[in-house]
């Protein structure tokens, strides 16, 4: 789950990573409220989305006045902010950050991670603050500096010390990064986080060093234990489709192409897609279902799955291990009935009981366009797809 | 014997008054694993399936010689009931809890260092369907009836893909030595290495299928580790070509955030290293039937 920069600062501040003063606003009125209460003559308005990327977006902006201020909100509120992580549709903007503006001697980039090879947690720090990271690592190479944190003890004073060091940072202002570093890990191991980034961390003209930006995502495995960390969620920020499964326990990402995917496991999910395309076709949607293909579980699977208006025809791909290939026919038939759908949907099922599966779905009446293999089920989807895009066609020619 | 479990492999199931874990053991006794033993703290004394249940997995080790376990226990509980195994000396156990929290499991695999390399419990998964040397023992969630005895060794991240892949060698008449689901997350305790470098020591695998998908170094570090290390045939599949990059395809550990994580650049690492891979899961079957010379 991820969360907004103020969000972030608020939660790293309690960890005592020091921050720049600002306060949150939800109209421009209540910004150039806000600005007055900070105080100074130089205010940064920043868009609060879940995306990286902002400041070549357009989402935030350095004001000089209480006037500057609200033009800043006007173009920012309501509007969607597309930056190059957010996709083509962007993401909207109904939050600003008022903050302080700092004059600003040196940028670094600082970022906290669960590093899969060492299984651990760990630093990547570089000189080169402001930067993307991935362009950080095309550019300057050299320039980054990384740490594992041994999880028995925690992050060491010494490793933060040598990552300071190793930075070129004055020595009257390492003991100030030491604070940083040990407060970015404890916020990190405290509250299951899965990345913590501070892009830029810089340090100010008056020799202090302040979190400027803050990215935070939290384990979703884990916020059963941080409920104060799950009340941050926001749902305008999310796919509205992919919050939706989410909330109904199905693992939903929508994608470009118009067949509908419709399977239990995420492996074999990932392995439908790429045979649709490999027979010629792109899948509209990653889906798994999950293990016990119920009814139900079908049933809202399918409603899901159509919710996406693109969807022209639906591929159903279950390996029946735990359950059985008669009770997920069923669940088919029944989701079939109730829905009324009249798109080409096309079954395959396999393993338990496949027999009597595909008996339920011959006997149903249906028009359903069953298969055995995983290539047929794809090529019949496919294949249907182009049949009703031409008969589509016909009709309007008419 | 075969990598790992065993027809007389003793095998206790912790969680086992469970719903999904009374099925399931049902399922392996049947299938003739020798289940000895379930336990659940504070249920010690009753009796599921006909075999004991304990309060601690000690207590279980010292009265049945249990060396495996199998653990059902629920997501917040899970890191420690596996911690509390490996305390105890057991020698082997899968996980399949789907949803334990990434540094629990740092946690377990930093704790497991506190033994020496030849008294560390084996663990395999979480989130996985488990392990299956077949005609011998089961030892998870999978069904039995879609593998057929063979030479075949079978390491993979996904459940229902694994699954896809035995069947597709059934139809052809190639059965399995042993099948290891290494599961989705993005800490777990057996990597593909780890299960490559046993394969490479049976006497009763000739081939080596490898079943990947996008994120995560470990199909990477394997495609070196084969190149150097293991003379017998790999073939290997790596589901997610057509996954867009930053996004989490089900599984916590599928999503690709660094070089050498998508599904084209794992194919372009594994063919390096001389690996055979099948170009679609359609043909996985197929392609490993070529290796072993069995193709028409």
């Amino acid at each position: 789950m991820d969360i907004h920069e103020y969000q972030a600062k608020e939660l790293l501040s309690n960890f005592g990573v020091a921050t720049p003063s600002g306060a949150l606003a939800y109209s421009p009125e209540q910004a150039a409220y806000r600005a007055r209460e900070l105080g100074g003559d130089k205010w940064i308005v920043k868009a609060q989305v879940h995306a990286g990327g902002r400041g070549k977006a357009g989402g935030v902006k350095l004001c000089n006045s209480e006037n500057e201020i609200h033009e800043a909100c006007d173009e920012m509120f309501g509007r969607k902010l597309v930056t190059h992580q957010t996709g083509p549709e962007g993401k909207g903007i109904y939050r600003v950050y008022v903050e302080s503006a700092v004059p600003i001697d040196r940028e670094i980039y600082l970022g906290f991670v669960l590093d899969r090879s060492s299984q651990r947690v760990m630093i990547v720090a570089s000189s080169e603050g402001g930067m993307e990271i991935e362009d950080i690592s095309a550019e300057r190479p050299d320039s980054i500096v990384r740490s594992i944190v041994e999880p028995a003890v925690g992050l060491q004073e010494f490793q933060a010390r040598e990552i300071a060091f190793n930075l070129g940072m004055e020595p009257r202002l390492v003991q100030q990064m030491v604070r940083t570093l040990q407060g970015c890990y404890a916020a990190f191991s405290e509250l299951d986080a899965t990345m913590v980034e501070i892009n830029p961390l810089v340090i100010t003209g008056d020799e202090r060093v302040l979190a400027l930006d803050a990215k935070m995502s939290f384990d979703d495995n884990a916020l059963f234990r941080h409920p104060q960390i799950a009340e941050l969620r926001d749902k305008s920020q999310e796919d509205p489709r992919e919050s939706r499964a989410a909330d109904r326990g199905l693992s939903y990402v929508g994608l470009e192409g118009n067949i509908g995917c419709i399977v239990n496991g995420a492996g074999l999910a990932m392995a439908t897609m790429d045979t649709i395309k490999l027979a010629g076709g792109e899948p509209a949607n990653f889906l798994d279902i999950g293990g016990g293909a119920s009814p139900e579980r079908v049933a809202k699977a399918f409603r899901l799955v159509l919710s996406d208006d693109n969807v022209q025809a639906v591929l159903v791909n279950i390996f029946a291990g735990i359950n059985r290939c008669d009770w997920v026919a069923e669940g088919v038939v029944q989701a079939l009935r109730e829905l009324e759908i009249d798109l080409p949907v096309i079954v395959r099922l396999a393993g338990t009981n496949v027999e009597e599966g595909q008996k339920i779905l011959a006997k149903s009446g249906l028009p359903i366009i069953r298969a055995t293999t995983l290539m047929e089920a794809a090529e019949r989807a496919v294949g249907a797809w182009r049949n009703d895009l031409s008969q589509n066609t016909k009709m309007r020619a008419v | 014997m075969s990598i790992l479990l065993d027809r007389d492999t003793r095998v206790i199931v912790q969680g086992i008054t469970g719903r999904m874990a009374r099925l399931h053991t049902k399922d392996m006794v049947e299938y003739g694993t020798n289940v000895v033993g379930g336990v659940v703290p504070g249920k010690g004394g009753e009796t599921v399936e006909g075999v004991p249940v304990f309060d601690t997995v000690k207590q279980a080790v010292e009265a049945t010689g249990a060396e495996a376990s199998l653990v059902f226990v629920p997501p917040p509980f899970a890191a420690d009931s596996i911690m509390e195994a490996a305390d105890a000396g057991i020698r082997y156990c899968v996980c399949i809890t789907d949803g334990i929290p990434a540094q629990d499991m740092i946690r377990v695999k930093r704790y497991m260092y506190r033994y020496p390399k030849d008294k560390r419990m084996v663990l395999t998964g979480p989130n996985c369907a488990g392990t299956i040397s077949p005609g011998k023992a089961l030892l998870g969630i999978m069904p039995g009836h879609i593998y057929l005895p063979g030479n075949v060794g079978i390491i993979g991240r996904s459940g229902t893909l694994g699954y896809e892949a035995a069947a597709q060698l059934k139809e052809r008449g190639i059965g399995v030595s042993t099948s290891v689901g290494i599961g989705g997350d993005p800490i777990n305790g057996s990597s593909f290495r780890d299960i490559l470098e046993r394969f490479e020591q049976d006497k009763e695998t000739e081939v080596i299928a490898m079943i990947g998908e996008i994120g995560g170094p470990q199909e990477a570090e394997a495609a070196e580790y084969i190149r150097d290390h293991i003379s017998k045939p790999v073939i290997a599949y790596v589901a997610g070509l057509t996954a867009p990059k930053g996004r989490t395809m089900g599984h916590a550990g599928a999503i690709i955030s660094a070089f050498g994580e998508s599904a084209s650049e794992k194919v372009e690492i594994l063919s390096a290293a001389g690996v055979t891979v099948a170009e679609n899961p359609a043909v996985i079957g197929e392609t490993i039937a070529r290796v072993m010379g069995k193709a028409a």
